[in-house]
């Protein structure tokens, strides 16, 4: 069946407005995914369009139409597209066909993507190759479930230009009313799915009978809007992502000969020989020496997105696949945690816990889902908070890795915003990534004063801790705001003074009014907030001094990293206490204000608080008094600080 | 990039997809106009190398033309080309009808060839637009151990995300040109100035736009003599490209049944 090369029935070459056949056979055809609810008719849509422009090949509906009597069959125009034998028996398109068609103005790929529910997974396979999509919807129907699901997936994979074909009108007396009962509630869906209806086209269209398809239909004269191929050569071809940021996976290194090649496409912005690049999540920075081709010898000076190509470095540097290139100016983010609006796939239901392996570009990461957020009820766009995701159902996901991942927020870019998941051998879901509420990492691990060697010191910490009696660390409490963590930490301060401790408080007081005065509360901020905090307290420790600190530090990524710079001195603190037990103590009045919206991202209302997995010691607020708590510290400071010869 | 750039850029990624993910790999040469365009993406892809065998199948029934020219191309082209022969007609399912019983020798010679070269991926070039079967295939297209396809459960594949990993025992077809249509491989052809088995160009107005075995393949009506030509004859053409195979007109399930055993 190829259609790509057809010529033009005569209706249509009588056009005035004709492009040249050239122009049409070398430009890319635009991509059409056709979805909507099972029999609602989408193959026969299809099969009449192809029929009505000119795209079938001599003999080809004679040879079915032949087969069908054959088989003493009505003939239906649904069985241009259904070329396997099983889908005739069967009577549903079980994948999707590509085929070639066009009007005189271009020409065109078209998806046909099954309605069925159970092959969502091919849907999904058609519509995210699109440029654009048909939504077939039963006149007489309205919208069905599939109808629903097929919009909100269209939705998630970042398709906004819609053509609505509203069938089978002829069965509903080619009624006015009834057509535009089915188009309000079409629009009103897509409407609260976020879509932006100017780029919304709805045909009243018979596609057994061809109206409204190529030819305008007498039996609508109350409709004055495009036909169907009119509507779909307004779409707009996609557009590339040369103004986007460089953006450069690494999707392989050859060394075929004396020249070492990393190789890969460039998915955003442009590359230039000789740019500094950057290479995250490494954070490792090259200059490009030179960019690859064959089998021309002439030097290329600068690739764009889009292209496949090969650069080398003027250093021998260790990069692997799966490392992105970017300009040092404009890197990915960098971050070990972050949330997916998901579609799943698989057989097994996505549940916290679970671990799979992600492909965002040619990386790959082992993840676990922390937690499931929400799944999304796509008959009425409502949420419900159940702790799996089953197949075919879309979901916001908290998820992990062990490891630093570059990526970027979809909404900044679609290409380096969007990740698989696979388990066992199958793809079983795929996502869009978004940062809301969680840091760029790449600041707190970016070593930027190379040249600052650390001085030994000649006095050995044991003979501090000697000389004062006990041992020095950091007790680090993290917990919500209104917790406790400061009036804990002021009290055990106290007491540990009174016994002759080396003790000191850092909390938000004495530290965001000068260490950290420069910051503000942006995630980022945060992030470099409780750095400075961490490498204070380290200073302190290593000074012989039992340091207390009392930061909310709401990100399990950045108490790890303190922990990291002195693993034996660190104790971790859960100060917990129900969220609406801190909103009630509201020492600072701060739940209110965020609940009124006047302060963005605070932890526990706007943004998300981390609890340790596997504190040093968990203090539960809202089942004990404070003196209780501060009893409870003081036990674990005792017995963890003392030296034998200490009182 | 015009829009042929933009198909070689996505066929070089495919083909680089392959090379990295697939342990034992090897692409199927046919000589064909779309393998040669197919081959020459792999040279761009790999600067100038092929790191990896060319499987060529023969029936022992192509034109001389084809084995002169796949000759001449290995030896000016430095290539690692593997020839396997296939078994006798006799021993094809007898029910197949029967250019199909023939061409289904094809399909015999290349599980051979596989086995004996314990490849676990095979990259084809065959596109969607030449039929209807091949429109349903993915890029990176999984076979059980006996070589069959399944296209009622075919894994989903999107965002240039290919399915990579197997079980052990099934292996992969990889489909570099999938998205390309005749026109672009014409197109193509002319633009890279990729060498061509003569027959594609007509002779006492005859062409073959397909080339397969002698016996089940026919040429069609054409003057087209130059590329240019075959271009402009495509322009207006409304037969289809395997018009003058045999196989794919002898009864409406031949080819689809020859495909899910293992056909290209």
């Amino acid at each position: 069946m190829r259609m790509g090369t057809c010529k033009m029935t005569k209706s249509l070459d009588s056009s005035t407005s004709r492009i040249s056949e050239e122009q049409i056979q070398t430009t890319l055809p635009l991509k059409i995914v056709i979805v909507g609810h099972v029999d609602h008719g989408k193959s026969t849509l299809v099969g009449r369009l192809f029929h009505d422009t000119g795209s079938i090949p001599d003999g080809k509906v004679e040879s079915i139409r032949a087969m069908c009597d054959r088989r003493g069959m009505p003939f239906e125009w649904a069985f241009i597209l259904d070329a396997l034998q099983a889908e005739r028996d069967q009577g549903i398109t079980i994948d999707i066909s590509q085929i070639f068609f066009r009007t005189q103005h271009r020409h065109y790929v078209l998806i046909d993507a099954p309605g069925h529910r159970e092959f969502v997974k091919n849907m999904i396979t058609g519509a995210a190759q699109a440029d654009a999509a048909v939504l077939v919807v039963d006149g007489r129907d309205g919208m069905q479930e599939q109808t629903r699901r097929h919009a909100y997936l269209l939705h998630l994979l970042g398709l906004h230009q819609i053509v609505v074909a509203i069938n089978k009108m002829d069965l509903v007396g080619w009624s006015e009313a009834r057509f535009h009962e089915v188009a309000t509630e079409v629009r009103e869906y897509l409407d609260d799915l976020g879509l932006d209806l100017q780029h919304i086209m709805q045909i009243p269209v018979s596609a057994r009978d061809g109206d409204n398809i190529v030819a305008r239909s007498t039996e609508t004269p109350w409709y004055s809007g495009p036909t169907l191929t009119d509507a779909l050569d307004t779409l707009q071809p996609p557009v590339g992502s040369l103004d986007l940021p460089l953006r450069f996976p690494v999707q392989d290194v050859y060394k075929f000969d004396d020249r070492r090649i990393l190789a890969g496409r460039i998915e955003s912005g442009h590359l230039r020989k000789g740019d500094t690049i950057l290479f995250s999540p490494s954070n490792k920075q090259a200059r490009v020496a030179s960019i690859e081709t064959w089998p021309s010898k002439d030097e290329v000076l600068a690739v764009r997105a889009g292209q496949s190509v090969g650069i080398t470095l003027d250093e021998q540097l260790f990069v692997e696949r799966g490392e992105f290139i970017s300009l040092p100016t404009n890197p990915p983010m960098l971050t070990n945690v972050f949330r997916g609006h998901i579609f799943w796939l698989g057989r097994e239901p996505l549940m916290a816990g679970r671990k799979y392996t992600m492909k965002l570009c040619t990386a790959e990461y082992q993840v676990e889902v922390e937690k499931v957020e929400r799944v999304i009820d796509v008959a009425d766009l409502g949420t419900s908070v159940i702790d799996r995701v089953d197949r075919n159902a879309v979901a916001e996901v908290i998820l992990r890795s062990r490891r630093q991942i570059a990526v970027d927020p979809f909404d900044h870019n679609m290409h380096t915003g969007r990740f698989v998941l696979v388990d066992n051998y199958e793809m079983v879901g795929g996502g869009l990534i978004s940062m809301d509420g969680y840091a760029d990492q790449r600041r707190s691990q970016t070593i930027r004063s190379t040249n600052i060697f650390r001085v030994e010191h000649t006095i050995p910490l044991e003979a501090r801790w000697e000389a004062n009696g006990h041992k020095s660390g950091i007790l680090w409490m993290t917990g919500l705001s209104g917790a406790g963590k400061s009036t804990l930490a002021f009290a055990l301060e106290h007491y540990l003074f009174k016994k002759g401790y080396l003790v000191y408080v850092l909390d938000g007081d004495n530290v965001r009014h000068g260490l950290c005065s420069d910051l503000g509360f942006s995630p980022e901020d945060r992030v470099e907030n409780i750095r400075r905090v961490g490498q204070a307290a380290g200073l302190f420790a290593r000074a012989g001094y039992l340091v207390i600190t009392a930061f909310i530090s709401p990100y399990r990524a950045d108490r790890d990293r303190v922990r990291a710079l002195a693993p034996e001195m660190f104790h971790e603190i859960f100060v917990d206490a129900e969220l609406g037990i801190c909103e009630t103590r509201d020492p600072k009045g701060l739940y209110k204000k965020a609940r009124r919206g006047e302060i963005e991202e605070f932890t526990g209302i706007t943004a998300p608080y981390e609890p340790p997995a596997l504190p040093e010691l968990r203090i539960d607020t809202s089942a004990q008094s404070i003196e209780d708590s501060v009893a409870m510290l003081s036990d674990y400071v005792l017995s963890t600080f003392s030296l034998a010869s200490n009182r | 990039m015009d829009h042929l750039d933009v198909l070689e850029s996505k066929s070089i990624y495919i083909i680089r997809e392959a090379f990295n993910r697939i342990d034992k790999l090897a692409m199927l040469w046919s000589i064909g106009k779309d393998s040669n365009v197919m081959l020459w993406c792999a040279r761009k892809a790999f600067f100038g190398h092929i790191p990896f065998p060319l499987l060529n199948i023969d029936t022992e029934k192509k034109f001389a033309e084809v084995y002169e020219f796949r000759d001449r191309i290995t030896k000016e082209w430095n290539l690692d080309v593997r020839i396997g022969g296939c078994p006798p007609v006799e021993e094809m399912d007898q029910s197949l009808p029967p250019a199909a019983r023939s061409a289904a020798r094809k399909t015999a010679g290349l599980k051979r060839l596989i086995a004996e070269g314990s490849y676990t991926g095979l990259i084809a070039g065959i596109r969607r637009d030449e039929e209807g079967t091949r429109a349903k295939e993915r890029v990176f297209s999984p076979r059980s151990e006996t070589n069959t396809w399944n296209f009622r459960d075919q894994p989903p594949e999107f965002w240039d995300q290919f399915n990579t990993e197997f079980a052990p025992g099934t292996h992969v077809r990889v489909h570099p040109l999938l998205h390309w249509t005749e026109m672009d491989i014409w197109l193509y052809t002319r633009r890279e100035n990729i060498p061509l088995v003569p027959l594609y160009f007509a002779k006492d107005g005859k062409r073959y736009r397909s080339l397969g075995d002698q016996d089940i393949t026919f040429p069609v009506d054409s003057n087209a003599d130059t590329i240019d030509a075959i271009i402009e004859e495509l322009k207006y053409s409304k037969v289809a490209e395997r018009a003058g195979r045999a196989m794919d007109h002898e009864a409406e399930d031949s080819f689809e049944r020859l495909r899910a055993d293992g056909y290209l």
